[in-house]
């Protein structure tokens, strides 16, 4: 069941959750919510579920308008961050609830339940309390549970939000599993970015309400769209400089910018993730800035460096490999060079 | 605390000094045993002071008495349903809703517990009397309300209006509305919602309320003493019973009365003691998988 959202605006008093979103999402997909707290991510998800109402815009699934359709007619599966498990039910009970409020026979139910529980590895538990679980098996619980009545789609609000490091890549690796095997379209919202580009088929970058930018996952790492999602995604280094006539200039660094031809000079921002840095000891003519090592750590697989620029009075953070740190043989107060493999540039009409 | 500096570890509440403990508990153990045991025993070495056998004649010889219990027996449990209902209702739009007006609302709950029964006893009297507001009205339908049982209802029913929502509020809120969404999100309907979900994890608490409701609707006296009008075997409850042979100087009938009050209240008290222990474990029980989940 494909889900289309269009043109859905909503506010809270006047704090503008979301601005006029648009956002389609094809059957049997898994798609990311991602964005920072307040980018209106949870709101999307909500009012695709029918727990939040939206001001204006529609919501269909497939070519049914379920805008004014409430949570229990649309037949969502609905996983919250903190479970929400039924605490006095068992575990039994608990997968069985979708089912029996919809009077569906005890045999049918038994063997559904049982059925979901070997889905997420947990048959045997039957009998257990909600209290009586870890965290990772209690999300599970609340995912067979919201998937027991077959529902047209599913939805996820943080789900691995609340569970330690170790248990949430597990579950998100299982997720990805689980969801190659039953197909159900899903939405699932997430801060984190490497649960989103590791779990989904397409993600969607969100900020102040807004759709940043919509891709797969390689698209996104590849071509972010603007420098909220470069600067969103992380690891990069930013610097400050100014295009001109298909020329960016950054400090003494030059590069070709062909997108802008003007010869008035504006302002732009360099992204340069920290592993497309190099570190060299002596300039060999490609466009490099001198800077001075300041903390080295060599955590794996990668060795972290962290060096000062004078220049552009700026840290960079620079991604080594093992190889090559070694062949360096780097030490704390070194004055190397620093140069960038590749570097997007973005003329400065954003304000992150 | 002036000691505090002189002494590495920080003084601990059970480490005052011997004397503050001894004396603060025997004054506690003091006024409890002039207060409330002397009394207590009294009512009952009292009320058996010429042996069973007249004992059961107090209590039965005249008709009126067994005719006080039944009308209490009567009066305080539909007054404890109707508080029930309110209860769980006023407690549901309190904890669940957000709406203007709210903590006036919560307010408002407090009201009976503040206002002297007799004053309620008397603006039922003004509004429901013959004389009062609505009199002309009840006349011409000829419905009783004071003087009679709804008139007694009604007052046991204010007086005792906060004990079941004020224990459902904090308990409700602690809960959450978390699972109640989950199981709007899994289809379920109101009152499926309520009967499957709400239901289970509040019934100790709703029990709690119940008992205590029950507990002061049977010792109500202010109130009821306005709007009852004293008809013998008809409008007067324990209560009244106790205060009407008691000025009747049957002081061996009024302890017999008294006994039995005081008998009910320690049954309530014991079913209280143990429903109160269930209440605090399910809050705990609470409060622990709200910690377990992380933050919100």
């Amino acid at each position: 069941m494909s889900i289309t959202v269009k043109n859905v605006t909503k506010s809270f008093g006047t704090f503008v959750a979301l601005n006029d979103v648009s956002l389609e999402v094809p059957a049997g997909e898994l798609l990311a919510l991602l964005g920072p707290s307040g980018s209106g991510k949870t709101t999307l998800l909500r009012i695709i579920s029918g727990l939040e109402a939206p001001d204006s815009g529609t919501v269909l699934y497939h070519d049914e308008d379920v805008t004014d359709a409430a949570v229990r007619e649309r037949n969502v599966g609905f996983v919250f961050q903190h479970y929400a498990l039924f605490r006095h039910m068992t575990v039994f009970d608990n997968v069985a609830f979708g089912l029996r409020v919809r009077s569906r026979p005890k045999a049918e139910i038994r063997d559904r339940v049982h059925e979901l529980l070997r889905l997420v590895q947990l048959d045997g538990y039957e009998r257990s309390l909600p209290s009586q679980l870890s965290g990772g098996q209690r999300q599970r619980v609340a995912l067979a549970r919201a998937l027991a009545a077959q529902p047209k789609v599913l939805l996820l609000d943080e789900p691995f939000g609340a569970l330690d490091a170790k248990v949430r890549q597990e579950l998100r690796q299982w997720l990805r599993r689980l969801h190659d095997e039953i197909h159900v379209t899903s939405v699932f919202v997430t801060h984190d970015q490497e649960e989103a580009f590791e779990v989904s088929d397409r993600v969607v970058i969100m900020n102040h309400g807004k759709i940043e930018q919509v891709g797969s996952p390689a698209e996104i790492f590849e071509h972010p769209a603007n420098p909220f999602v470069m600067d969103f995604l992380g690891n990069v280094n930013v610097f400050h400089g100014s295009v001109q006539s298909g020329r960016a200039t950054l400090g003494n660094i030059e590069v070709a910018y062909p997108e802008y031809t003007d010869s008035e000079s504006r302002a732009a921002m360099a992204f340069v993730r920290s592993h497309e840095l190099e570190i060299l000891r002596t300039k060999n003519g490609r466009p490099s800035l001198e800077a001075k090592v300041t903390h080295i750590n060599p955590a794996r697989p990668v060795v972290k460096v962290r060096v000062y620029s004078e220049t552009f009075g700026v840290v960079l953070n620079v991604d080594l490999s093992w190889d090559r740190f070694t062949e360096l043989g780097l030490v704390p107060g070194d004055v190397v060079q620093v140069s960038p493999r590749q570097m997007r540039v973005f003329v400065q009409d954003y304000v992150i | 605390m002036a000691e505090t500096g002189h002494r590495p570890v920080p003084v601990r509440a059970h480490e005052d000094p011997r004397w503050v403990q001894w004396t603060l508990t025997l004054t506690a153990v003091t006024v409890m045993v002039l207060l409330v045991v002397v009394p207590l025993v009294n009512v009952f070495v009292e009320a058996f002071a010429s042996g069973p056998r007249v004992y059961w004649k107090n209590l039965f010889e005249d008709p009126d008495t067994p005719d006080s219990i039944t009308l209490t027996l009567m009066v305080a449990p539909t007054a404890v349903i109707l508080n029930l209902i309110f209860g769980l209702a006023a407690a549901w739009a309190i904890a669940r809703f957000k709406f203007p007006g709210r903590a006036f609302l919560t307010a408002l709950i407090d009201l009976p517990f503040t206002v002297s029964p007799v004053v309620v006893g008397l603006f039922l009297l003004l509004l429901f009397g013959l004389q009062g507001f609505f009199g002309p009205w009840l006349r011409e339908h000829d419905i009783h309300v004071v003087f009679a049982f709804p008139g007694l209802v009604m007052a046991t029913c204010f007086v005792t209006f906060p004990v079941v929502a004020r224990e459902l509020i904090p308990l409700m809120e602690a809960l959450g509305a978390e699972e109640e969404i989950a199981a709007v999100s899994l289809g379920a309907r109101g009152w499926q919602l309520f009967r499957m979900v709400t239901l289970p994890n509040i019934k100790w608490g709703l029990l709690y309320g119940v008992i205590l409701c029950n507990a002061r609707a049977m010792g109500e006296f202010g109130a009821v003493y306005v709007v009852s009008g004293h008809i013998a075997g008809k409008t007067d409850t324990m209560p009244l019973r106790v205060e009407k042979l008691f000025q009747e100087y049957n002081l061996p009938g009024a302890f017999a009365v008294a006994s039995v009050l005081a008998m009910l209240a320690l049954v309530t008290l014991l079913v209280k003691t143990t429903l109160e222990w269930k209440t605090r474990r399910e809050l705990e029980e609470n409060k622990r998988l709200l910690t377990l989940g992380g933050e919100a």
